[in-house]
């Protein structure tokens, strides 16, 4: 057995023969020409037939992924177009006197350099892209065609590299997995691999071997491993693990769309928890009805400074459009306690898990909470975001909060700028202080989000960091589910909803409960948000609740 | 002459996707629009020059607009900026 170790870029595993895809590049004849026009019209006749096959790309990427993935062709298209490609070539054929095929090679080189050379890996990955469009028109000028899959059975791609076009024309129906000599998570093959969801390992050195063409082997694109003539124990063993990976997608496939209603015909919104803006796209492929939790932490967190009102706008401008009208929930800043930053200069506390923190530190330093709010609610005008403010404790704090969020908005009001007038304001109910008091609290608010892991910290004076505390502590404690039962009547007296953000909204003993109470929405981590809505489908409240309740 | 500047926010800078779209905006005018940034320039018109600026996010970009419909394709192209970078 070989194993060869390359970047991991798409889950999923995949047993089969590897097949080589060559490029038919053929060297490209340099010629003299003696009729210019003749050879401009040559170079423009194919260009047009490359924009058209383009076009056709982009029709049948439309369908299999999807216009975002797709408007790669449409750009490929305006590359052809483009005029300082054009005359470059023009200017080749016209003062060399060279042939279509060598003008349209040796532009693409020199372009493919000048992304080559940028400090960005995105825009490196770029030179790709010219390449791409060139061969295109080479072939069609030569007269080649590209190289299909000639096999009866499907079969593992193995490719020096995969241009976008090439990736889209091939047979899906043959395609078991994608293994790249080269390439980049950032390029369009990795980007198209993630979305019709098909393994995929790149830079996977020696993949192109001649000697492995044919080879049976197995590819785990959730490591990057990929075992050439496997032995029996990595037999069974990549075995087991496609078993369970199907078992997942099996689920998927069948709750996907499906509607969290119980068999009663309760419905509850199952959200989704995350940490930053690579986790939406785990949000749609666990089928997240929206994000109930965002933290915007993890922004103040992995910098070294304040960030600015602009870059935290971008980042909630694109969590919003990438969630596409869905509600997504943020809290606001919640550091202190056991997430520290070290610019924020916080003096060392005795208790910081009663310290300040969390909504303390913004309302004692109105300026970082406002640049928040500002980015906040300027990015409300790009989708449906409401605000939660974490560590509630008094009414007071939360008439502030709405004095402060008025100041703001009559900010971006004196100044035009757009921002979503009807944005909802929630509150964490995590403390037992705000819990009792949720009656009143109700009134000011328009959702309550129950943080359960500091409610029951706080509920039951249990440290969930001190290992030797926690063996006294019953997550299932019954005060904290009596609180729970409290915030959520309170919320529906007052016509407002609630949900549950912490651990317990993902505790599968606690969701029949939870439905009995009536909670609205329960926020999770994406990849137990399948598993719960199983759990919903097959449930029966009918004649129950009052047993199910009776317990706390 | 028309001229204005926009600081980009969109965290990607302006990647191939939002160029395509840029300079398909552009595209609608007769206008000569300049795009420069970093102490480089491009014509609006042309993806390969729009791409090479290699803009990232939180840089200032101003644009140039000269010609008979200046002030429509000035306009368009700020609002397209606001609404998408």
């Amino acid at each position: 057995m070989i194993t060869i170790s390359g970047q991991a870029v798409c889950g999923g595993i995949a047993f089969g023969k590897l097949y080589h895809i060559k490029k038919s590049v053929g060297m490209i004849e340099r010629r003299h020409i003696d009729d210019v026009e003749n050879e401009i019209l040559r170079m423009n006749n194919a260009r047009e037939e490359a924009k058209s096959q383009l076009g056709a790309l982009y029709e049948k990427a439309l369908l299999e992924v999807g216009q975002d993935n797709a408007m790669i062709f449409e750009i490929h298209q305006m590359m052809l177009d483009d005029l300082d490609y054009v005359e470059s070539i023009e200017g080749i054929i016209r003062d060399q006197k060279l042939n279509a095929e060598t003008a349209v090679a040796n532009t693409a080189d020199t372009m493919a350099d000048m992304f080559a050379s940028m400090d960005d890996s995105y825009m490196q990955a770029r030179a790709a892209d010219v390449k791409d469009i060139s061969e295109r028109v080479i072939s069609i000028l030569s007269g080649a065609t590209s190289g299909g899959i000639d096999s009866d059975e499907p079969v593992i791609i193995g490719a020096e590299d995969l241009a976008p076009s090439e990736t889209v024309q091939l047979d899906k129906s043959k395609i078991l997995a994608f293994i790249t000599e080269k390439g980049s998570s950032n390029s369009h093959t990795s980007i198209l691999a993630r979305t019709m969801n098909i393994p995929a390992v790149i830079n996977a050195q020696g993949i192109m071997d001649d000697s492995l063409n044919g080879k049976d082997m197995i590819v785990d694109g959730f490591t990057g491993e990929i075992f050439i003539e496997p032995d029996p124990d990595t037999n069974a063993r990549l075995l087991e693990k496609l078993k369970k990976v199907n078992e997942q997608k099996e689920l998927l496939n069948k709750l996907k769309g499906v509607k969290p209603v119980t068999k009663d015909g309760q419905s509850i919104m199952l959200y989704a928890n995350i940490g930053s803006m690579e986790d939406v796209p785990s949000v749609w492929a666990n089928d997240g009805m929206g994000i109930g939790l965002f933290r915007s932490e993890f922004i103040y967190l992995s910098k070294d400074t304040y960030p600015t009102e602009d870059e935290q706008f971008g980042i909630y401008k694109s969590v919003a459009q990438n969630m596409l009208g869905k509600r997504v929930i943020i809290r606001t800043l919640d550091i202190g306690a056991d997430k520290q930053v070290d610019y924020f200069d916080m003096p060392k506390e005795e208790n910081p898990a009663m310290g300040v923190r969390a909504i303390r530190i913004c309302l004692n330093r109105p300026e970082v909470f406002k640049t928040q709010l500002r980015a906040l609610y300027r990015a409300s005008a790009f989708g449906k975001i409401a605000i939660m403010f974490p560590m509630i404790t008094s009414l007071s704090e939360v008439k502030r909060i709405k004095e402060i969020c008025k100041e703001v908005t009559d900010e971006l009001d004196k100044e035009n700028i757009p921002y979503n007038k009807d944005i909802e304001l929630g509150i964490m109910i995590e403390t037992p202080a705000a819990a009792v008091i949720s009656d009143i609290l109700a009134a000011e608010v328009d959702f309550f989000s129950i943080g359960t892991n500091d409610l029951t910290q706080y509920t039951l004076a249990i440290d969930r960091q001190n290992s030797e505390a926690a063996k006294f502590c019953d997550i299932h404690h019954r005060a904290v589910l009596r609180l729970i039962k409290m915030v959520v009547d309170n919320s529906h007296k007052h016509g407002i909803w609630t949900g549950i953000c912490g651990e317990l909204g993902g505790d599968l003993e606690l969701t029949e409960t939870f439905l009995a109470m009536g909670v609205d929405e329960l926020s999770v981590s994406p990849g137990l948000i399948l598993p719960i809505k199983q759990k919903v489908l097959n449930t029966d409240l009918t004649g129950r609740k009052d047993e199910l309740l009776s317990d706390i | 002459m028309k001229q204005f500047s926009y600081t980009i926010t969109d965290p990607e800078g302006i990647h191939a996707r939002p160029a395509g779209l840029l300079v398909k905006e552009a595209a609608k005018f007769q206008s000569k629009i300049t795009i420069e940034c970093n102490g480089k320039s491009g014509d609006l018109k042309r993806i390969f020059a729009v791409m090479a600026l290699g803009v990232k996010a939180g840089m200032q970009v101003n644009v140039t607009v000269e010609g008979d419909d200046e002030v429509e394709a000035a306009t368009a192209v700020e609002e397209f900026l606001k609404a998408n970078l």
